[in-house]
């Protein structure tokens, strides 16, 4: 199952920020960059599956995902879509601007359970970045786990995220990585096609598989009828929820999804869970 | 919080008029910034009082779906009343607050000043067993989770509560139905029963220490078994005159397997998503976040307000709503109230006050649409599911 | 290095046919190559053929005055490449290219219509199969259309 936050009763109000310098900022696409954060005060280290509320100066939070594997140290890496007044203040930092973090918040990708087994990622879009740490520690435990599988989709070739990487994960002879995109203009000689298509010629067993699947809702439904059709047991797939979230502590009520709180049940959830609850309109 | 005392051990006394307001003037010497029902522009509303004369004497409050007014009774009944529009979030959790001011220094950083509580300690007089229920729901969500909210436990650490057990319920009140009230049990510093069959007099009830404490500066007799008989006659005889019955057996799950019951859309016609109900509603907590950018150069502001889950916006990310039609609101707002809260607290939502009835323009009344709900157990709306 | 009746036989497409028919079709076909960017067919040419992916890799495109020619599909090793050959007018509404150098398997898609037109039976068995090729890719094309990643609306 995946983990619960540890209950803590802080002196330091938990809707304080803690700040942090940006020591890099890196383009992704032509909307997402890449922040790499240091910690100038108490060091906050999520865990894969996690999140931080990220705080511009003055202008407002948002619930951001850990792209990183865990550092001690507190240093974090956050990937971030510029699609409104805060995102696009924290992707217009300069390195040594000061933004606030508070978290961790939420549950983790099931890591340990998915031990002794093979190991599916699915990915669409921004998709990749909340599961990347999920990748870094299959790769550095890389005997945990059986076959690895990395398949991702994006809109178009220059939507992807973390090309180089995937490029690196594929010229190793232990990950299997399938990239396709929606469409595409000109020199792209990969696939073209949606997600789920990548996964009948994936080399994994089903039946001993774990699946993290992430991205727009309605890929990550399709992706899971994909992966049933295969066989794998719904109680092994795993998604990644979101909905407006404003405080990350269970106390604003923002993030909820019939009976469970996103901030503090989820993102990560198990897909015999969240299955109904994702096929009821509006909710 | 405080120590509490078993009923049948409690300190109690029998206080009079005198009594009562020199109970609002102990609390005060004692430094309690005093919050008790007073008469405000045609509603029984919660301010700040400094003496008992401030109290709805002789008035009464008559209610129905999408009616309030207030009428003279022919006593002189300080509390003969249910509940306003108001509950004590408003002082617990206050419609706007800010959380903390923060100023950048030298190099970038910036340091967080959080806001303090407030000088003086509340003492809440006149909370309704429903109302206090309320308030224990609303512990359940910002103190007993894993993350305490530091500006609700500043208020609420030092309250002091004054019950008052009901003898007038209102025409939308079904506490007796949500096993509420209408008698108190326990969580109160004093609980108040007013007697009006003879001299006007009140039993009084210590819950705690310091209840005690406070009960014995006011001068009060002993109570004699027959104001204890008559005051417990009071809250059984209220239990009798609920305006509204709700069947609350098993809502949840109920709720859990209607999710496209066709009662949601018949709700959303009338619904006009003005979120009163979450506003009056004593358990409603939903709140947003406004930062700021104070006019002073390197300051920022966080401030907390209420917010409503009828709001379109309340339920916006990535381009839209996931919640655009007011069916689906309505639908979350009595799903959450009656049914989910149990999954996310451990409790219902509702205590029964009623006031979303009362307060609703068009008149919905939660007890009738669940029961709708109950008696069509299974339907679906296909046009909409 | 396997026959083309090997192959017919093996392929899912043509997956329980009768031994007879799938001789019948694998007298229509041929091995061919495509080298990397050769063109396979263009839109608006006669569909007459279509193919068996077996190496390679082939992308569906359509030319957008202002965007080139966008790449809305690929067809990878296993899958069928072309359904136009059993529908009228019988014209590619596509081009195809290889993306890679290309092994494909040919089929007489005029000469199969014949066959379907002179018995009934193989051609209801076809047409079923082909029917689900295309059900499949409609799907796919669907799920395409939502622009799963695209900003919201207005995007």
């Amino acid at each position: 199952m995946a983990t619960a936050p540890a209950a803590e009763t802080a002196p330091r109000g938990a809707m304080a920020p803690e700040p942090y310098r940006v020591a890099s900022r890196a383009p992704e696409t032509v909307d997402t960059w890449t922040l790499l954060l240091e910690p100038l005060g108490a060091p906050i280290v999520p865990a894969p599956g996690q999140f931080n509320m990220l705080y511009a100066f003055g202008v407002g939070e948002v619930p951001i995902s850990t792209s990183a594997a865990p550092e001690p140290g507190g240093e974090l890496v956050h990937t971030i879509r510029a699609v409104g007044p805060v995102t696009q203040k924290l992707c217009a930092t300069e390195p040594g601007d000061v933004i606030g973090v508070r978290g961790p918040f939420g549950t983790t990708w099931p890591l340990e359970e998915a031990r002794g087994g093979d190991l599916v990622i699915v990915a669409g879009g921004i998709g990749l970045a909340p599961v990347r740490p999920a990748v870094y520690h299959a790769l550095t435990h890389r005997d945990d786990y059986g076959s690895l599988c990395v398949l991702v989709g994006a809109r178009t070739p220059s939507d992807l995220l973390y090309v180089r990487e995937l490029e690196d994960w594929r010229g190793r002879f232990d990950v299997e990585v399938g990239v396709t995109v929606d469409s595409a203009v000109g020199d792209w000689h990969g696939r073209v096609g949606v997600v789920p298509r990548l996964i009948p010629g994936a080399a994994f067993d089903p039946a001993a598989t774990t699946a993290l699947v992430v991205g727009p809702e309605i890929m990550m439904t399709f992706t899971a009828k994909a992966l049933l059709e295969q066989g794998v047991p719904k109680e092994r797939i795993y998604v990644s929820m979101e909905r407006n979230m404003r405080c990350g502590l269970g106390h604003c009520g923002h993030c909820q999804l019939g009976p469970m709180l996103i901030c503090r049940d989820g993102p990560v959830f198990r897909y015999d869970e969240m299955e109904a609850l994702m096929g009821v309109r509006e909710l | 919080m405080h120590e509490e005392l078993a009923l049948t051990d409690s300190p109690r006394a029998t206080i009079d008029l005198d009594g009562l307001h020199a109970l609002v003037g102990v609390l005060r010497d004692r430094g309690y910034c005093v919050i008790g029902p007073t008469k405000r522009e045609g509603a029984i509303v919660y301010e700040e009082i400094e003496s008992a004369d401030e109290l709805p004497a002789g008035w009464t409050e008559v209610q129905e779906a999408g009616t309030y007014r207030l009428e003279r009774r022919d006593d002189e009944a300080r509390f003969g009343y249910p509940v306003g529009p108001q509950s004590w979030k408003r002082y617990l959790l206050p419609a706007r607050v800010r959380l903390w001011q923060a100023r950048k220094r030298n190099g970038g950083a910036f340091e967080i000043v959080e806001e303090p509580p407030p000088e003086r300690p509340f003492a809440l007089l006149g909370v309704r067993s429903c109302d206090l229920h309320a308030i224990a729901v609303q512990d359940r969500v910002f103190l007993e989770g894993a993350y305490v909210d530091r500006d609700y436990a500043g208020r609420r650490e030092g309250a002091f509560l004054v019950v008052v057990n009901c003898g007038t319920p209102g025409g939308t009140c079904f506490c007796a139905s949500m096993g509420t009230g209408p008698r108190a049990e326990s969580g109160y510093d004093l609980a108040l029963t007013e007697l009006l069959d003879g001299e006007h007099r009140f039993l009084a009830e210590a819950g705690s220490e310091r209840g005690a404490e406070v009960l014995g500066d006011l001068m009060g007799c002993d109570a004699t078994p027959d104001d204890v008989d008559a005051a417990l006659r009071v809250t059984h005889e209220a239990a009798g005159k609920m305006g509204r019955t709700l069947d609350s057996f098993d809502l949840r799950d109920l709720l859990g397997r209607n999710v496209n019951h066709p009662r949601f859309a018949d709700a959303g016609n009338r619904c006009l998503t003005c979120g009163n109900c979450t506003l009056v509603c004593p358990t409603c907590f939903c709140t947003s976040v406004e930062d700021v950018n104070v006019l002073e150069d390197g300051a920022a502001e966080r401030w907390r307000r209420w917010d409503s889950c009828y709001s379109v916006d309340y339920s916006f990310i990535h381009g839209g709503a996931i919640r655009p039609s007011s069916r689906a609101r309505y639908r979350q707002w009595l799903t959450h109230k009656f049914g989910t809260w149990v999954d996310q607290f451990g409790t219902s939502g509702c205590v029964g006050c009623g006031r979303c009835i009362t307060w609703c323009p068009v008149g919905i009344d939660v007890t009738e649409e669940l029961a709708a709900i109950r008696a069509a157990d299974g339907e679906v709306d296909h046009a909409n599911a | 290095m396997q026959t083309l009746d090997e192959i017919v036989a093996e392929s899912p497409v043509f997956g329980g046919l009768e031994p007879a028919q799938l001789q019948l079709i694998a007298g229509c076909a041929h091995n061919a190559a495509f080298s990397k960017g050769e063109r396979i067919f263009r839109e608006g040419d006669a569909a007459d053929t279509f193919y068996l992916v077996r190496r390679g890799r082939v992308a569906l495109t359509a030319h957008v005055p202002g965007r080139g020619d966008v790449t809305i599909e690929t067809v990878e090793p296993g899958e069928v490449l072309g359904w136009s050959w059993l529908f009228p007018p019988y014209t590619w509404h596509f081009d195809a290219r290889a993306v890679e150098d290309a092994g494909v398997v040919a089929f007489d898609g005029a000469c199969l219509r014949g066959k379907c037109d002179a018995d009934h039976a193989l051609g209801f068995e076809l047409m079923r199969r082909f029917a689900q090729v295309m059900i499949d890719r409609l799907q796919h094309t669907r799920t395409l259309l939502l622009d799963v990643y695209g900003h919201g609306p207005g995007s």
